[in-house]
């Protein structure tokens, strides 16, 4: 029976022998004679072979194996280690070949090349290879549950570090440098081939697993204040203010300058005081919320005929970028440059230095994150016998449920690293042994399972457990409370419904919305209901008469309802969204009529 | 003299309880013992009502509401269950308090007379009650395609076993194909059309439709289940009949039930129907192993079952009988009801909790209910 075969899911013909079919493409591939990105499955249930060679297949690379025996030798290695050849040349030999998802089907993998038997037809580079680039960054990954893997490299993808060398001539959005960034004391084999060196993104902290006043229940962390004042976490929050000169039709121009004082708009001229001539702050000034960073003018936003006509010179609008509700720092870098239409684009980037603060949150690499939830001065804090106190408590509730083995390996690899002065590899799969750890903690003179004696720093009582205690790589995140904290008691309202605004950045009110509301009427507190709604409360003249809303005429300071003559008016209390409902209905046709009655 | 003395309390408590404290207080208790007990339990009592102006019904939505939102994330652990696959969990609970007519998995206990009560009998009741359809009694149905005809073998063996007798399988299908001439060729019934255009296609559709034609049993019974529980048989079934099954001289009329609350109403009433609505309610809440107050329960029944049939807590519902337009605005398809009310010319009284709400009003419940009034001479 002959085969079909299939390029791209299309037939391009038949074949009598499949296997030496495949066999004969694989050996021609290897030598080069067919490309290496081309992929060859041969499907047992329909008897034919598909050849794939369109792009967006996912591909990765493994050892060829052939009669059990790898085809990278140790001459190859030594070849590679003297730089001689490089990872295209293997390719190129046809000792690593990438398979796509389709040819692995056919292929036997092994982990490692201590399990290779004569049935498989692939090796492993590196049993590392099932994680991700970030996932590989956890230490001892392969003592953990795959879920907490991910968790790890999802948290460490939030962490903030050195992302850049040359962040100072950067214009870049929201972004933090970590002040003092440090290599990880206990590293994987991704550390030095993604040059974790040259942009490390944590600082290596001495951690005891233990609890504190409660403080750090619920996953939350206690910091040593000395620490923190010694610059552990610091880091400095840039962020972007962007004003360009846009064009308007009829030749007018916004303009960058401080704008004069008729301006209409006009803030006081003290907001304006950073500003240099040019209308634009000057590099290091402190800001405040609602100090000007870039002065501007736009012209009026509706040209009537009338304007024309009047005066000759129309009053602009003012423009300029203000600093925002709760936000500050300095002023760090100003670029006057031009946009994609040509217009004059000013940017100025603000930095804010960010101390740790209650609040912040940190994460080791094992998914464990939290926040801290006390700062406690290093004269309080736990010390052990030889007098270091910790520089982070970590709760110890959080390692039973979530069996992060690797969180418990890293603090005794570390200890470990800060003890003998060198680095500890963790790579998964392929870490250094726990009990080699052991013993050469032990060797250096202390507890082998890496507990100490813990006295209290208050009292100088010694705790009656041994205290575990040990170096951890730990990584400020970039969700930091001073970016998140918001409170309103008065503020700004929507100018529709007269309700308060929502969201931090316009200074919103936070919603009592419709099951908050149900709990008020739930317990009867009618009245307080009515005052907590009263934010847009409103007195609406209406006509006793016809029920529709009258007029009332300031200059005369009297109510009429412009339908009936000479009918009584009376002030009624409401909701402002009342009344906008009432609107609504006359716009969709409906008459809504109010009957007034007396209160009493 | 005990008696009398706890009869002098009848206007002050409810029937059941004086009951209770007939039965134990001591007869021989004395005087200033007894009226000491019956003013603790007056007292009791009194603590125990609701004040006027609390809002039930918006607490019994939120004793409802928000254990169901942790339903919802519950619900998936359950399926899978062996024998019968049974609504339970949150769908169950919607498809209740919505008012379905139809619902997705309809059930009955059947509870058996005392005489009946032992395994051999019940599992002959099982397969007596169980309904049975042409396909289950016939060895062969197949078209004719030379003479146009369906050609229907029955398999005695069956027909005996679920006691059906060949006439009646023949009256049956006399009664559903009225169109077709039924004759008899030996052991083989023939269906001939009458009239001569009839195509080949109407043939296969009326075989199909054949093979689910009702022979024996009682009808809407598709699966029957006999189960021992506490030491009882019983037969729990997929489908139901509630009246025919309670016609049946086995059944204990008293306990046995459906899940099917229209079909209560329509059997034993309204009032059988709302207790209905409060088990089938209670049953899924005790089978999360949640806890809620079963009076919240009582009232969402009592508010379905007000109008004399079954209202769903819906637009269509119970919503669409509120008095206020603004309330019913308030509540889905806000436009619909404020043309409509346009039309008609409607008033809105505001007098009751969410007009007020949107007014900005003191809502006429807890601290909004006393007036005060001042009296003019």
């Amino acid at each position: 029976m002959s085969t079909e075969i299939y390029l791209n899911s299309k037939i391009i013909g038949s074949v009598d022998n499949a296997t030496d079919f495949i066999d004969r493409f694989k050996e021609d591939r290897r030598k080069g004679k067919v490309s290496t990105d081309i992929n060859i499955q041969y499907k047992e249930k329909e008897n034919g072979i598909y050849l794939y060679s369109s792009k967006g297949r996912v591909a990765r690379p493994l050892i060829v194996v052939k009669d059990g025996k790898s085809l990278i030798t140790q001459k190859h290695i030594e070849q590679l280690e003297k730089k001689e050849i490089g990872f295209s040349d293997l390719i190129l030999q046809g000792a690593i070949e990438y398979l796509d998802a389709g040819e692995e089907e056919n292929a036997l993998v092994a982990f490692t090349e201590d399990v290779l038997t004569k049935e498989h037809t692939h090796l492993e580079i590196s049993p590392l290879g099932i994680t991700g680039l970030v996932t590989s960054l956890v230490p001892f990954g392969n003592y953990n549950a795959p879920t907490r893997l991910n968790a790890g490299s999802k948290n460490q993808k939030q962490a903030i570090g050195f992302y850049a060398s040359n962040y100072p001539v950067r214009i870049d959005m929201d972004v933090s440098m970590l002040h003092y960034p440090q290599i990880p004391l206990v590293q994987t084999l991704t550390n030095p081939i993604s040059e974790y060196e040259k942009h490390p993104s944590g600082q290596n902290v001495v951690l005891a697993i233990l609890s504190f006043d409660g403080y750090n229940m619920e996953d939350a962390i206690i910091v040593n204040k000395g620490t923190i004042d010694r610059g552990l976490a610091r880091s400095s929050y840039y962020r972007l203010e962007s004003v360009s000169e846009l064009r308007y039709q009829g030749g007018l121009t916004d303009e960058i300058s401080i704008p004069d004082k008729e301006v209409r708009g006009y803030r006081t001229e003290e907001d304006y005081r950073f500003l240099e001539e040019d209308g634009i702050i000057s590099p290091e000034s402190k800001v405040d919320e609602g100090d000007v960073i870039i002065g501007r003018t736009s012209p009026p936003r509706f040209l009537s005929s009338m304007d024309e006509l009047n005066l000759g010179q129309t009053q602009r609008r003012e423009s300029s970028s203000v600093v925002m509700h709760g936000e500050g720092g300095t002023v760090d870098f100003v670029l006057i440059t031009e946009n994609e239409e040509g217009n004059k684009l000013v940017q100025v980037r603000l930095r804010d230095q960010k101390i740790p603060e209650i609040g912040d949150k940190f994460t080791s690499r094992h998914g464990q994150k939290g926040v801290i939830g006390m700062i406690v001065p290093s004269e309080d804090m736990p010390f052990t016998a030889s007098g270091i106190t910790p520089d982070i408590l970590f709760n110890p509730h959080g390692i039973p449920s979530r069996m992060t083995v690797s969180h418990l390996i890293e603090l005794v690899g570390g200890k470990t690293a800060a003890l003998s002065g060198r680095y500890i590899d963790g790579t998964t799969f392929n870490s250094e042994k726990e009990d080699d750890l052991r013993k050469e903690l032990s060797s250096l003179g202390f507890r082998e399972n890496g507990t100490e004696t813990f006295y209290n720093g208050r009292t100088g009582e010694m705790f009656n457990a041994k205290i575990f205690v040990g170096n951890m790589y730990y990584l400020k995140l970039k969700h930091m409370v001073s970016n998140k904290m918001h409170s309103r008691a008065r503020g700004p309202i929507q100018l529709l419904t007269r309700q308060p605004t929502e969201g931090r950045a316009k200074e919103g009110g936070l919603r009592l919305g419709e099951m908050e509301k149900d709990t008020f009427i739930a317990h009867g507190a009618s009245l307080l209901l009515k005052d907590r709604f009263d934010a847009d409360k409103t007195i609406v003249p209406i006509c006793e008469n016809c029920g529709q809303i009258a007029v009332h005429d300031e200059y005369k300071n009297r109510d009429f309802c412009p339908m009936c003559e000479d009918s009584t008016v009376s002030n009624v209390e409401m909701a402002y969204a009342f009344k906008l409902f009432l609107d609504e209905m006359k716009s969709m046709g409906v008459l809504p009529k109010l009957e007034l009655k007396d209160k009493y | 003299m005990t008696s009398e003395l706890i009869k002098k309390y009848e206007n002050l408590l409810p029937k059941k309880i004086i009951g209770e404290a007939m039965e134990l207080i001591p007869k021989g208790a004395k005087k200033a013992d007894v009226e000491k007990i019956m003013k603790i339990l007056v007292d009791e009592y009194n603590y125990a009502l609701v004040d006027p102006g609390e809002c039930v019904g918006l607490i019994a939505a939120e004793s409802l509401g928000e254990p169901s939102t942790q339903m919802t994330l519950n619900t998936f652990h359950l399926a899978g269950v062996a024998e019968m696959n049974v609504t339970m969990g949150l769908p169950r609970i919607i498809e209740i308090l919505d008012g379905r007519k139809t619902i997705s998995t309809p059930m009955m206990e059947i509870y058996i007379k005392e005489e009946f009560r032992n395994e051999k009998k019940v599992r002959g009741i099982a397969e007596q009650i169980k309904e049975r359809t042409l396909k289950e009694i016939i060895s062969d149905i197949s078209i004719n395609l030379a003479e146009i005809q369906l050609e229907i073998s029955l398999n005695e063996k069956k027909m005996k076993q679920f006691n059906v007798e060949r006439t009646v399988v023949l009256k049956n299908i006399e009664k559903a194909v009225k169109t077709y001439e039924v004759k008899e060729k030996g052991e083989v019934i023939i269906l001939k059309p009458k009239s001569k255009d009839e195509d080949l296609n109407i043939l296969y559709l009326l075989r199909e439709k054949l093979k689910n034609l009702y022979v024996t049993g009682i009808k809407g019974l598709k699966q029957v289940l006999p189960v021992k529980r506490d030491e009882e048989y019983l037969i729990i079934t997929a489908g139901t009949n509630l009246k025919e099954v309670l016609s049946r001289d086995f059944t204990d009329t008293t306990r046995t039930v459906s899940n099917d609350s229209f079909e209560i109403a329509d059997v034993l009433g309204i009032e059988a129907a709302r207790q209905a609505i409060i088990n089938e309610i209670y049953k899924v809440i005790e089978g999360q192993g949640l806890n809620i107050d079963i009076r919240h329960v009582m009232l969402v029944s009592d508010t379905m079952c007000t109008s004399g049939q079954i209202r769903g807590i819906t637009r269509f519902g119970v919503v669409s009988e509120k008095p206020s337009v603004l309330a019913r605005a308030s509540f889905e398809t806000p436009i619909k009801h404020i043309v409509n009310a346009s039309l008609i010319n409607e008033r809105d009284e505001l007098n009751s909790v969410i007009e007020n709400v949107m007014l900005n009003q003191p809502v006429p419940t807890g601290t909004g209910l006393p007036k005060l009034g001042i009296k003019l001479d």
